[in-house]
């Protein structure tokens, strides 16, 4: 009888056995998949911006032959505040809505300053006061994927005009807020910071070139630049500078951060252009996002009638 | 069920998670805005883990004592062959549309492609004879020394994620460290002048 009770009966011994097995697999796996998620998190939860009321420049067809708005469908807002790089927040392009949630922008002043008559700090409300309009862009990133976007904006040449640019003005160099408080990843030695980008004057003034306060309708996300940023749409996606707190208007080109991280890639210019390949990569087509397959890259991003001009007689492959 | 298998079978369902999550988050469309990057992105994570658990093995075998470590390591082998199979097939499919000659203008011409190419080279023949069959048919000292091509994919793994981030290193730079420390261990075992078990067990007499 005492013999019998030593040995733990082999169903009972089986029993938790398996119970341990189950649970071990069980463990492993839960643990393998919050792994997974962790790497690959599901989209952020966007809060909604205010409403922005736009005027209506000019009937679409006219739109579309000034540049101003394409036919080809907007990319849906989801991808546009989901699909981001933003090296200030993270450097994982489906990380930076996260780090970017609840990114302050008030009080927000811009200081356009330098080669100019009348230098200013405009604040943010001063600069939403401008006439807004909507642009419907196409936006190359130089990593080989676009989208259509409606911003809202004023073209850069009336913030210009304000400060009246001297003579001796030739290029204009932007920054974007430097703040490792609000901007994490700052604390980072991903980039230079803070981020700066320039233009020549020329470009600046077209009337193409827009400070973006917004987009569908509603102020800028945090995760796309806001409360105000650049758009050069016959660019790479890179130029158009985010969260800007400083424009200077200088007499020599400025140096800009993505040619100071890689010379050889990242030129001043950074045209669009199907026919000057990245070192690492073709610039011969894009993933448009939202579709299959991949189109052709269009010299320009598009907008050749508009902007060709600028660079008549510039050596585009020395001029990357 | 022999505690082996069982262990096999915790190393298949973990590392079949990661495919079953994946082709979830596809037929939920939950695969972020650009899914064809996402799966690429994903697929080649994948393989640099598996192919640095595959090259860890033999470390943590020396390191712990634990020799049954070794009867996992073909089934972590061949998923990191299959992930890289699938990430090289969303490379061809998606990006290339099965156009090859568009591939092998692009081995050519991007030195990343190349390197990651080199990686699944190296790893198809270890594919093919990972069978208890060829290892027979080789021999064993053959058939290592063919696996040890191993540490090449891994290597060429790790400098084709290198290549291709802009200008944050941090992930590549982890795996560097992680298979430069794996190799670099068994580099330490083979040349360590003085193995310390045998420091004294075989005392060479000098004059």
């Amino acid at each position: 009888m005492v013999e019998k009770l030593k040995v733990t009966e082999k169903s009972v011994y089986m029993n938790r056995r398996l119970f341990m097995r189950t649970a071990v697999l069980a463990g492993t796996a839960t643990a393998s998949t919050l792994l997974y998620r962790r790497l690959n998190p599901p989209p952020a939860e966007r809060t909604e911006g205010d409403k922005l009321a736009t005027e209506l420049k000019a009937p679409k067809e006219e739109a579309i032959k000034q540049g101003y708005a394409v036919s080809d469908a907007l990319t849906p807002l989801d991808a546009i505040t989901n699909y981001n790089n933003f090296y200030e927040f993270d450097t994982s392009k489906s990380g930076v809505a996260y780090a970017a949630k609840g990114f302050v922008t008030r009080p927000w002043a811009v200081a356009v300053e330098g080669l100019v008559n009348k230098p200013r700090v405009f604040d943010l409300d001063e600069l939403l006061k401008f006439p807004l309009e909507e642009r419907v862009y196409r936006l190359r990133c130089v990593e080989g994927w676009s989208m259509v976007i409606p911003w809202i904006g004023f073209p850069l040449h009336e913030l210009l005009e304000k400060v009246e640019p001297t003579s001796a003005a030739r290029y204009v160099a932007f920054q974007t807020l430097l703040d490792p408080e609000r901007m994490p990843n700052q604390r980072t030695g991903v980039l230079d910071w803070p981020y700066v980008e320039g233009l020549r004057l020329d470009e600046a003034m077209h009337p193409l070139t827009i400070m973006a306060t917004g987009l569908y309708g509603e102020t800028l996300p945090p995760q796309d630049g806001a409360p105000i940023r650049l758009i050069v749409p016959w660019k790479y996606g890179f130029k158009s500078i985010k969260s800007v707190v400083k424009i200077t208007l200088v007499a020599d080109e400025p140096p800009t951060t993505w040619n100071i991280q890689a010379p050889d890639e990242y030129g001043f210019y950074s045209n669009v252009n199907p026919n000057v390949p990245h070192p690492r990569w073709s610039q011969a087509t894009e993933r448009r996002i939202g579709e299959y397959g991949r189109r052709d890259t269009l010299l320009f991003n598009g907008y050749a009638e508009q902007v060709a001009h600028l660079y008549q007689g510039m050596d585009l492959v020395k001029n990357f | 069920m022999s505690d082996l298998r069982f262990a096999k079978l915790v190393v298949l369902i973990n590392s079949l998670v990661p495919l079953v999550l994946l082709l979830w988050d596809v037929y939920h469309k939950r695969v972020g805005p650009n899914p064809l990057e996402f799966a690429t992105r994903t697929t080649g994570m994948l393989t640099l883990i598996f192919l640095s658990l595959t090259v860890a093995v033999t470390p943590l075998r020396k390191i712990f004592g634990i020799n049954s470590l070794v009867k996992i390591r073909r089934m972590v082998g061949l998923f990191a062959f299959f992930y890289g199979a699938l990430h090289l097939l969303t490379y061809v499919s998606f990006d290339r549309g099965f156009n090859l000659i568009s591939v092998g203008q692009d081995v050519v011409r991007r030195p990343f492609i190349l390197a990651g190419m080199t990686a699944f080279v190296l790893m198809v023949p270890l594919a093919i004879t990972s069978t208890n069959k060829m290892v027979k048919r080789l021999g064993g000292k053959r058939w290592a020394q063919l696996h040890r091509l191993v540490y090449g994919a891994a290597i060429a793994g790790v400098v084709h994620f290198w290549m291709l981030v802009k200008s944050d290193i941090r992930l590549p730079l982890t795996f560097a460290f992680i298979v430069l420390f794996l190799l670099g261990f068994r580099l330490f075992v083979k040349y360590s002048p003085v193995p310390p078990s045998r420091a004294n067990a075989n005392p060479i007499p000098r004059e």
